[in-house]
C-alpha cells in the first residue's frame, strides 16, 4: 500500500511549466507559449502574445490612406499583396469608385502568386519543424522564382505596396506574362516532388494523422478561418462567399475536408497551390487593356463605417474603417486571421505530446506580427 | 576600442594591405601573428542565434536558403541557444515588451559576441518611428551594435555584405586590447522601464 | 434572410434597438442590457443561426465608446452589425458574449487592453498585448505618454 501512495505523489510531481519562446526556432516569430507538461504530455498551453505589438492601428490614425497602406504589408508579410488589396478595396468601396478590369485581373494574379509563395514558405518551415530539413531548401528554391517575378514588376521581393487605393502603383513589366507562364509550367513539375518528399512519407503520416483534431463546431465558434478552418469542414473562403476583384470571373474549387486533423490541414494547402495555379492560368492570357490608376482628386472616405473582407493565405482578413470624412481614418481595425487561429491551440494540443505540439502549431501556419499588429 | 570601419570599397575586400592599414596601433610580432590566426578562425565561422521577429526574418531565411547560400561565408548553422552563438542578427522590430528579452539573450551570449542590426526597424525604428507607443527606436538603445544594415527589408545580398563587413571588423581586432569591441551605449532608461527582473528560476 | 427580414426580426425581438446608418450591412444600435439577450437569440434561432462572430471591436468617438459586433452565419451569408454606445468613458462596462462565441473571449481581451472597456462575466479579463503594468489605454484619443514621438 505504501508503494501506491508514493506512486501517486510522483505522478503529481511530474507536472511542470516551461516557457517556449519568445525566442525559439519553431515559434515562427515571437510568441511565448507557457506550456504545462506532465512528463511529455501537454496539459494546457497559455499563449502570450504582444512581443511585436507595434501599434499599427494607432499609427494609422495619423496617416492618410495611401500612407497607411505601407504599414499593412508588414502585418502578415507573407500575404503582402492581399493585405494591400483589402485596404485598397475598402477605400474604393467607401468612395464608391470602381477600378478598371485590367487592374482587377492584375490584382488577382498577384494575389494568387502571393498565395502560392506563402504556401511554399509554409511547406518549407513545416518540414523543417518536423525535422525534414530538405523541404526548406526545396521550397525556398522554388519561392525564389516568384520573388524574381515580383521584383521585376513591383521592385521589391517581400514588401511591395504595389496595390493602392485607385489602382496599381505602375503598370506590369512587359515580361510579366511570359515569366508567370514559365513559372507555372516549372512549378507543376515540382509539386509531385513535394508529394514524394512529405505527403506520402510514412513517418509524416504517423506524425500528423489524427493529431490535433478540430471539429467543425469548434472551428466556427473559435472563428478559425483559412485552410485550418476549411480542413474541418467550415466553408469560409471569402473568394466564394463575397467575391471581389476578378474572382467572379474564374472557376475554382474550394478545398474542404471534414477530418480536421494536421494531415488534412496540410493537404488543403497543397491542393490550394494547385487551385491557385489554375486561377492564374485562366487569367494570365486575357488581361484586358485599361487604365492603371483612377483619376481621383483626393483620397477621402466619406463619413460612415466600411468593412471589406479578403482571403489571405491564412484566413479571413477584415478591414474596418470608421471615417469622419477626412483623409485619415478615425479608427481602422484589422480583423486578423492569425489572432483567432492562435487561441485554438490550447484545445488542439491538450493531451498530445510536445513533439505533436510542433506539428500542430506548424500546421496552423501562424505569422506572429499579424496577431499583434 | 573604437575601430571605425566605414563602408569599404569592393576592391579593398581582398586587399591585404588595406587590412594592415586598419591595424594602426601595431603590436609585437608574436601577438600579431597569433591575432591573425585567431581572427581568421573567428571571422570565418560566425554562428548566429535564431532570432527573427518580423519581416526581415524571412529575408534572413532566404539568405540562408539555396540561392544566396550564406553557409559559404562561414555561417554554417544557426544555434538555437545563445550560449553557443557568436552573433545575434536582430532581424525585425523590437518593441518595449521584447527589449528586456533581447537584453537577456545578449547577456547570455559568451564573449566574443557581435550584433548585426538588420533592417530599418532595428536600425532606427523604421516605418514605426513616429506615433508608435511601443516600438523602440533602434536596437542600439538596448544592446551595442557592430554592423547596421539598412533596407526594408534588406535584400539577402545586403545581409551578405553586412556579414562581410563584420568579418573585416573581426579581422581587425587584436588580442592585446580589451575583448569587448564597443563601449556599452547609454541604455535608454525608458526603454527598459517595464523590465521584469530576471528571476532565479532556471525553467523560465 | 434578406436585409428587410433581418431588420424586422431584430426590431421584433428588441424594440429598444434603433437602425443605424451603415449601407453595407444592416446595422442596429442597442442599449447596453440588450446586447446579450439579442446575441443569444440570433445565435440560437435556426433561421438566422449567427454562429460566426467575425469581428468585435471598439472605437473612441465623441459621444462615447462604441463597441461594434459583426456577426454572420456560417451557412448563409447575411452579416449583421450591432453597435452599443457607452457614453461613460471613465468607467465603461458591457456584458460579455464569450459564453456564446468562444472567439469573443480574445477579441474582448484586446478591446479591454486597448480601450479599457470592462466586460462583465468574462472568464479571464486581462491585458493581452501590452505589459501587465502598463498605465493607460493607448487607442483612446486622449492617451498621452512621454515615449511616443509625435510626427
Amino acid at each position: 500500500m505504501e508503494e501506491a501512495v508514493i506512486d501517486i505523489d510522483l505522478k503529481e510531481r511530474e507536472e511542470y511549466i516551461i516557457n517556449m519562446g519568445p525566442q525559439h526556432p519553431s515559434t515562427h516569430g515571437v510568441l511565448r507559449l507557457e506550456t504545462c507538461l506532465q512528463g511529455e504530455k501537454v496539459k494546457y498551453i497559455i499563449p502570450h502574445c504582444g512581443y511585436i505589438h507595434r501599434g499599427i492601428e494607432k499609427i494609422s490614425e495619423k496617416l492618410t490612406y495611401p500612407q497607411l497602406l505601407h504599414l499593412t504589408d508588414r502585418m502578415d508579410y507573407l500575404s503582402a499583396h492581399i493585405n494591400n488589396e483589402a485596404v485598397a478595396l475598402c477605400v474604393e468601396k467607401a468612395m464608391e469608385v470602381e477600378v478598371s478590369d485590367r487592374v482587377k485581373y492584375i490584382r488577382t494574379i498577384l494575389a494568387e502568386l502571393n498565395r502560392i509563395a506563402s504556401h511554399q514558405l509554409w511547406w518549407s518551415a513545416f518540414g523543417m519543424d518536423l525535422g525534414a530539413l530538405t523541404t526548406f531548401f526545396y521550397g525556398m528554391r522554388d519561392r525564389e522564382k516568384i520573388m524574381d517575378i515580383f521584383e521585376e514588376t513591383t521592385g521589391s521581393r517581400l514588401i511591395q505596396s504595389f496595390i493602392t487605393p485607385g489602382g496599381l502603383m505602375c503598370d506590369i513589366h512587359p515580361n510579366f506574362q511570359k515569366r508567370v507562364k514559365e513559372f507555372i509550367k516549372y512549378f507543376r513539375t515540382k509539386l509531385p516532388e513535394y508529394d514524394d518528399l512529405l505527403t506520402g512519407n510514412v513517418i509524416f503520416h504517423e506524425r500528423t494523422k489524427g493529431i490535433g483534431v478540430l471539429s467543425k463546431e469548434d472551428a466556427i465558434n473559435y472563428a478559425v478561418t483559412g485552410p485550418s478552418g476549411r480542413a474541418s469542414g467550415f466553408h469560409c473562403d471569402i473568394r466564394k462567399i463575397e467575391p471581389y476583384s476578378a474572382y467572379p470571373l474564374v472557376k475554382f474549387n474550394e478545398i474542404t475536408f471534414t477530418e480536421g486533423d494536421t494531415y488534412h490541414r496540410y493537404l488543403v494547402r497543397m491542393e490550394e497551390m494547385r487551385e491557385s495555379m489554375s486561377i492564374i492560368e485562366q487569367l494570365i492570357d486575357n488581361i484586358p487593356e485599361g487604365a492603371i490608376m483612377l483619376e481621383l482628386k483626393a483620397i477621402k472616405a466619406p463619413k460612415g463605417d466600411f468593412y471589406q473582407r479578403a482571403e489571405t493565405a491564412r484566413g479571413e482578413l477584415g478591414v474596418f474603417i470608421v471615417s469622419d470624412g477626412g483623409p485619415s481614418p478615425a479608427r481602422i481595425k484589422y480583423r486578423s486571421p492569425n489572432f483567432s487561429n492562435l487561441f485554438v491551440l490550447n484545445k488542439l494540443a491538450a493531451g498530445h505530446k510536445i513533439a505533436d505540439l510542433m506539428a500542430i502549431s506548424g500546421s496552423l501556419d501562424l505569422v506572429i506580427p499579424d496577431i499583434d499588429r | 576600442m573604437g575601430i571605425e570601419i566605414k563602408s569599404v570599397p569592393y576592391a579593398d575586400f581582398n586587399d591585404n594591405e588595406a587590412l594592415e592599414e586598419l591595424k594602426k596601433g601595431g603590436s609585437n610580432v608574436f601577438v600579431s601573428s597569433m591575432d591573425a590566426i585567431i581572427n581568421w578562425g573567428r571571422s570565418n565561422s560566425v554562428w548566429p542565434l535564431t532570432f527573427a521577429t518580423s519581416c526581415c526574418g524571412i529575408e534572413m531565411m532566404a539568405a540562408g536558403a539555396a540561392r544566396h547560400d550564406f553557409a559559404r561565408f562561414g555561417i554554417e548553422v544557426y544555434r538555437a541557444t545563445p550560449r553557443q552563438a557568436d552573433v545575434i542578427v536582430v532581424a525585425g522590430t523590437i518593441v518595449r515588451k521584447m527589449a528586456p528579452v533581447l537584453k537577456r539573450l545578449y547577456d547570455q551570449m559568451a564573449d566574443p559576441k557581435y550584433v548585426i542590426a538588420m533592417g530599418a526597424c532595428a536600425v532606427s525604428g523604421g516605418p514605426f518611428y513616429y506615433n508608435s507607443y511601443s516600438v523602440i527606436r533602434g536596437v542600439d538603445q538596448v544592446i551595442p551594435v557592430d554592423v547596421f544594415i539598412p533596407g526594408c527589408p534588406p535584400r539577402p545580398e545586403a545581409l551578405l555584405y553586412g556579414v562581410m563587413q563584420l568579418q573585416r571588423k573581426i579581422k581587425a581586432q587584436s588580442l592585446s586590447k580589451t575583448e569587448s569591441n564597443l563601449e556599452a551605449p547609454k541604455l535608454e532608461e525608458k526603454a527598459l522601464e517595464n523590465e521584469v527582473q530576471p528571476d532565479q528560476n532556471p525553467a523560465s | 434572410m434578406t436585409r428587410e427580414q433581418l431588420m424586422a426580426f431584430v426590431t421584433e425581438l428588441l424594440p429598444a434597438s434603433k437602425p443605424g446608418t451603415c449601407k453595407q450591412f444592416p446595422e442596429f444600435i442597442l442599449p447596453v442590457d440588450g446586447i446579450y439577450p439579442l446575441a443569444l437569440k440570433l445565435n440560437e434561432n435556426p433561421e438566422t443561426n449567427m454562429d460566426y462572430l467575425f469581428c468585435l471591436t471598439a472605437a473612441d468617438r465623441k459621444d462615447g465608446l462604441h463597441v461594434i459586433y459583426h456577426l454572420t452565419s456560417s451557412e448563409s451569408n447575411h452579416p449583421v452589425m450591432l453597435r452599443v454606445v457607452l457614453p461613460d468613458k471613465a468607467n465603461p462596462v458591457i456584458p460579455s458574449v464569450s459564453k456564446i462565441w468562444k472567439a469573443a473571449e480574445f477579441y474582448e481581451r484586446e478591446v479591454f487592453d486597448l480601450f479599457g472597456i470592462r466586460f462583465e462575466n468574462h472568464p479571464d479579463l486581462r491585458r493581452i498585448f501590452l505589459d501587465d503594468d502598463w498605465v493607460g489605454f493607448p487607442l483612446r484619443k486622449d492617451y498621452k505618454d512621454e515615449f511616443t514621438l509625435q510626427s
